[in-house]
């Protein structure tokens, strides 16, 4: 359950559980959190706490309220939050609790009418939906430009596009590393590192494109098309349609995903192309 | 009316990297243009069953219903089209036979399942769905959410209380407000689209969207269109790539022709026929 700390000048002096839907704080002595200071309005704010999720609301505080240095009315609080009132900070902890089985996060609960008002007499245990919905961290949503994606296309009949067909520019210098997705929430995964993709024959011979985007489809659709996926693992090739399989170092691919390796040469539609890593 | 011809379907599921066990629950018939796919939600594997008993009763009452029915004309009576009158029906049945299922055994007490149902029928597909297993559009390279989840979290962004950006954070990701099968009787949201050639409609249960953003999914589909049982493994190995916390099924519906409904006179004789 989160809580929040309240200090000031860093020295801790009292802990609350937000155990209740609503969480006043203000200098009256009925506020559940009560900060006898002057420069805290008598109702001053409210938590408002809907199971795992908790939200700060100014109530019109003559002083008003800070979270994290910004003046807040109404904000979503995230863990490690720090609400200002005057000199007084209140810290929101908000720690998933560790005992729980892994097997146990995020399942799917079903939320029946009457469930959010158990979950208000703090005393009264968990309830069956607070006890097993865990909190935990979210995985930062792929945070990737679209439309950034440059394409070398027009290498003779050969064409490139990085994800979005319809974003193919005529450019064809490498993705700003902008454009690159975020990396994939695993714990311990190395840095990835960076394909590249070099034209070896044709008009286009030496171009490079570097493989930025967790897709890059290679060929010209309904004749030949192979995509190269970007994953935590490293690069695979894999078949997409067209009579014609991929070739890779000499031998034909099957319609599996193959790793691809350093200074592996692929060969699709005619065209031969060098796949690298770039150091 | 066979719709073989016309639609291209497959379906992928997967436990994901976390779970040992498979709640999720999918099943197709493309020649009466039916797909189904629960996810499941109750202890042991309660989950499973559920899931499993909808796509199970679903797929097979809508078969011998589809083999009865021969049109989907709009019922005079109560203004319904007759498919999301079968849907709505099937869908109590289903409801009926996971709930008396849970109150009999106490293995299964308090199971329950999402779901999302898609018939396609002249020209156009009619959607039910419970809970917050999704439906997507994918036309013209343009990808759009079909249903809105019947979950805490929707309800919060719909008042306003948070923002979509904020629900990516949000810890209250897995609590659903409708579920099949947790009580006596539930009211699927049902509507009608028109599907045109060209068109990929994904149906996918949680694991997918919420461990693949919006983003890579369209991505995938736009890429890979042309493949669709690639792009079906691609989305799977992104989720679990991702992490893969839950469960993830995915099922692609590609539609390749027109398939209107034969009317007229000559249609009906043949109808009776068969």
């Amino acid at each position: 359950m989160a809580k929040l700390i309240l200090s000031m000048d860093g020295l801790i002096l009292k802990e609350y559980t937000l155990a209740k839907e609503r969480t006043t704080i203000g200098r009256k002595p009925q506020n559940d959190i009560q900060i006898d200071n002057l420069a805290v309005s008598g109702e001053h704010a409210v938590v408002v706490s809907i199971l795992n999720d908790s939200f700060l609301e100014d109530l019109g505080s003559t002083n008003g309220t800070l979270v994290n240095g910004q003046q807040v009315k109404k904000h979503f609080l995230q863990n490690n939050d720090v609400i200002e009132l005057g000199k007084y900070k209140l810290k929101y902890v908000h720690e998933p609790a560790g005992q729980v089985k892994a097997a146990d996060f995020e399942k799917t609960m079903v939320l029946r009418p009457g469930a959010m008002k158990a979950t208000q007499p703090p005393a009264a245990g968990p309830t069956p939906v607070a006890a097993v919905t865990v909190p935990m961290g979210t995985p930062p949503a792929a945070a990737h430009a679209p439309g950034a994606a440059p394409a070398a296309r027009g290498f003779g009949d050969t064409q490139v596009n990085q994800g979005a067909p319809a974003s193919a520019a005529a450019a064809a210098s490498p993705a700003p590393a902008v454009a690159a997705p975020a990396a994939p929430p695993k714990p311990a995964a190395p840095a990835p590192r960076v394909g590249v993709l070099q034209i070896l024959t044709g008009g286009n011979a030496g171009k490079e494109l570097a493989l930025v985007k967790p897709l890059t489809t290679l060929g010209k659709p309904g004749i030949q098309v192979a995509v190269i996926t970007r994953r935590p693992q490293g690069y695979f090739i894999t078949h997409v349609e067209g009579a014609h399989f991929p070739v890779l170092n000499g031998k034909t691919l099957d319609s599996h995903a193959h790793p691809l390796a350093d200074h592996d040469v692929i060969e699709l539609a005619g065209v031969k192309m060098e796949f690298f890593f770039k150091t | 009316m066979n719709l073989e011809q016309a639609l291209q379907i497959v379906s992928e599921t997967d436990p994901g990297m976390v779970r040992s066990h498979n709640e999720d629950s999918v099943a197709s018939d493309v020649s009466r243009g039916l797909v189904v796919l629960a996810d499941g939600m109750g202890g042991y594997n309660a989950g499973e069953v559920a899931s499993g008993m909808a796509t199970t009763v679903i797929v097979t009452e809508m078969q011998n219903a589809l083999d009865r029915h021969v049109s989907f004309d709009v019922d005079p009576k109560t203004g319904q089209s007759q498919a999301q009158k079968l849907l709505r029906d099937h869908i109590a049945k289903a409801n009926t036979s996971i709930y008396q299922a849970s109150q009999s055994q106490p293995q299964y007490a308090g199971m329950g399942t999402t779901l999302v149902v898609a018939l396609f029928h002249d020209n156009k597909m009619t959607v039910a769905h419970i809970g917050d297993s999704r439906l997507y559009r994918m036309r013209a390279e343009d990808l759009k959410q079909i249903t809105k989840d019947h979950s805490l979290l929707q309800e919060q962004i719909d008042s306003g209380l948070i923002t979509p950006e904020q629900a990516k954070l949000s810890a209250n990701k897995n609590l659903v407000t409708r579920a099949l099968g947790i009580d006596p009787a539930v009211e699927p949201e049902i509507h009608d689209y028109a599907a045109l050639p060209g068109d990929i409609y994904l149906l996918c249960s949680d694991g997918l969207c919420d461990m693949v953003s919006d983003e890579d999914i369209c991505m995938a589909l736009q890429t890979l269109g042309a493949n669709l049982k690639l792009c079906a493994q691609q989305l799977v190995q992104m989720a679990n790539d991702n992490g893969g916390r839950d469960n993830v099924s995915v099922i692609l519906i590609k539609v390749l022709h027109d398939y209107a409904a034969p009317h007229g006179v000559l249609a009906k004789v043949f109808g009776w026929l068969k």
